[in-house]
């Protein structure tokens, strides 16, 4: 299908401009920016593999939410990155090597496709295609029966997570009044309000 | 594809499809712009009629060419771009907006069939597209190099963040009723069943609509724009056409949030009763008294309710709306395992 053809060069040429923007611009706004591009394209050739449940998770989890947070803390910082740059030349040996290693590794990775035993057992069944079984059902069947307690466990991981975070930023002041809702809707007329009739002459008393 | 086989008979199979959902795309997105001149109208009549003023009532026949009077001044003016802005970010930003407000109605069907992409994946996608709607926001704050647009910005990705969270939720105990996220799917299935809107998930009802109304930064939580203290918000550099993009891009995601509603609790095209007087209407005219609906009590709040406070807007929306909608979905995954004859509603 030509259309596929096009639809694919577009989105990963899209995909790796993009990616080399990333560290290529200047400006860190622009970086996540780009980064955001990058997502966005991956997503569009995970659509053209027939994974749509992923592509739409990929989006909603990684650009309508980390992104965005990404975006927040960089538009926030003020650092300065041109000085950041000046000592880019010696860094970037070692950066180069360390790039070179995951470079092999990954080759090695894809050249040996076999992940698990579970997996490579699975490659000798058909697996059904997306007319019979959609996506989210042949995920949802996998997650939550073979690989149950893996995702169970990386559940607990990130509720972990998220309470050390919540643990870490949380302070207590002492002596800050804070607004309790229900005490304020429990309120009732006769503790705020009191009709005293006033005598002239005499004033109020006692209150 | 049984879609568009007068073009597919014409020109072949894919050009033939192409150019049927071109045309598709095109009458869509005229039709919607037309209404939403309408629309717009509509919510300032509403609003006057509230505040006991008439509105806007001088151009055409009782004001009802108001907003195209608008739309050629708005494309009329300069645009101008300060000085000290980020010139292609600050562009991009409400092209961003009207584009994503526009591709979320692919997957909308407006009647049975009436859809551009009868998407596995419907609900999803909408989801996705409305979760990237903050950045033309964000954007268009931080592009403007200034304090006030880029306070606005920084609001609006937290709020925006903050309710897309329950809107998720209530999508879950949705799409586990029904077990399916197509969205077509999805109305059919309230075919034979009460409409979702008056079944257990009527709070979730409510929640989507409130929640709806904080992420489309509609009062009474357009803290994001709040004029009496951060000018405009985002928008207070953007003019003319730049602007107008902006203004079109919001008011087209309210229109969708009140499909959205359609769709999830009213059911959708649906006739009220499937008897005589109703089911001859067609349901695009169902769904768009449906839409209509919504729209007059956004306006409505939009005119009663004051503004919410910033610290106030958080708590409803993770101390309230997020327990809330979490436990709905327990409760609507424990029905659905109770009455495994009758639920998920798709098999």
């Amino acid at each position: 299908m030509i259309i596929q053809a096009i639809a694919f060069y577009m989105l990963s040429t899209v995909a790796v401009a993009a990616g080399f923007m990333v560290i290529a611009s200047r400006n860190p706004v622009h970086s996540v920016l780009f980064l955001i591009l990058a997502f966005f394209n991956a997503a569009g050739l995970f659509v053209l593999l027939g994974a749509e449940f992923l592509a739409m998770i990929l989006v909603v989890v990684y650009v309508g939410a980390v992104a965005v947070l990404f975006l927040f803390v960089v538009m926030m910082l003020d650092v300065d990155f041109v000085d950041l740059r000046k000592g880019a030349l010696q860094h970037m040996q070692l950066g180069t090597l360390i790039g070179v290693i995951f470079f092999i590794e990954l080759i090695f990775l894809i050249a040996t496709v076999n992940v698990t035993p579970e997996v490579s057992a699975q490659g000798a069944f058909p697996i059904p295609g997306p007319d019979e079984r959609s996506n989210i059902a042949a995920l949802g069947d996998i997650l939550y029966t073979d690989y149950i307690y893996l995702f169970q466990a990386s559940g607990l991981i990130l509720l972990v997570a998220m309470i050390g975070a919540i643990v870490l930023t949380l302070r207590t002041r002492e002596g800050v009044k804070r607004q309790v809702i229900a005490d304020q809707v429990n309120r009732r007329r006769e503790e705020g309000v009191e009709l005293i009739p006033v005598k002239p002459g005499e004033g109020i008393k006692g209150t | 594809m049984e879609k568009y086989s007068f073009f597919v008979e014409l020109l072949g199979p894919s050009w033939g499809f192409f150019v049927g959902s071109a045309l598709h795309i095109l009458v869509l997105i005229v039709a919607l712009l037309v209404a939403l001149a309408f629309l717009l109208l509509a919510d300032r009549k509403v609003w006057a009629a509230v505040q006991i003023r008439r509105g806007p009532n001088v151009v055409g026949p009782f004001g009802l060419l108001q907003s195209f009077a608008d739309f050629f001044k708005f494309v009329f003016k300069e645009i101008v771009i300060p000085a000290g802005a980020n010139k292609g970010v600050f562009i991009i930003a409400p092209l961003l907006t009207f584009i994503l407000a526009c591709i979320t109605w692919a997957v909308v069907p407006v009647a049975d069939g009436w859809v551009v992409a009868d998407l596995n994946v419907g609900i999803l996608y909408l989801f996705a597209i409305s979760s990237l709607g903050v950045y033309g926001i964000i954007m268009g704050g931080w592009a403007s190099n200034s304090k006030y647009p880029f306070l606005g910005g920084l609001r609006s990705a937290a709020q925006m963040v903050s309710y897309e969270v329950s809107i998720g939720f209530v999508l879950i105990t949705v799409l586990v009723t029904v077990g399916s996220l197509n969205l077509s799917d999805i109305v059919r299935a309230q075919q034979d069943h009460v409409w979702f809107g008056f079944t257990w998930l009527l709070p979730m009802f409510v929640v989507f609509f409130i929640s709806a109304l904080a992420e489309t930064n509609r009062p009474p939580f357009d803290l994001p724009e709040a004029e009496s203290e951060l000018v405009a918000g985002y928008q207070v550099e953007y003019s003319s056409t730049l602007y107008l993009l902006f203004m079109i891009g919001e008011y087209l995601n309210i229109v969708l949030m009140c499909a959205m509603l359609t769709i999830l609790f009213l059911g959708g095209w649906l006739p009220p009763f499937d008897i005589a007087p109703f089911n001859w209407i067609p349901g695009v005219i169902w769904f768009a008294l449906k839409v209509c609906f919504f729209f007059f009590l956004f306006a409505m709040v939009k005119a009663i309710v004051p503004r919410y406070r910033y610290d106030q807007l958080m708590r409803l929306g993770w101390k309230v709306f997020l327990p809330l909608s979490l436990v709905w979905v327990a409760i609507s995954a424990g029905i659905v395992v109770a009455f495994p004859d009758t639920y998920p509603l798709v098999k």
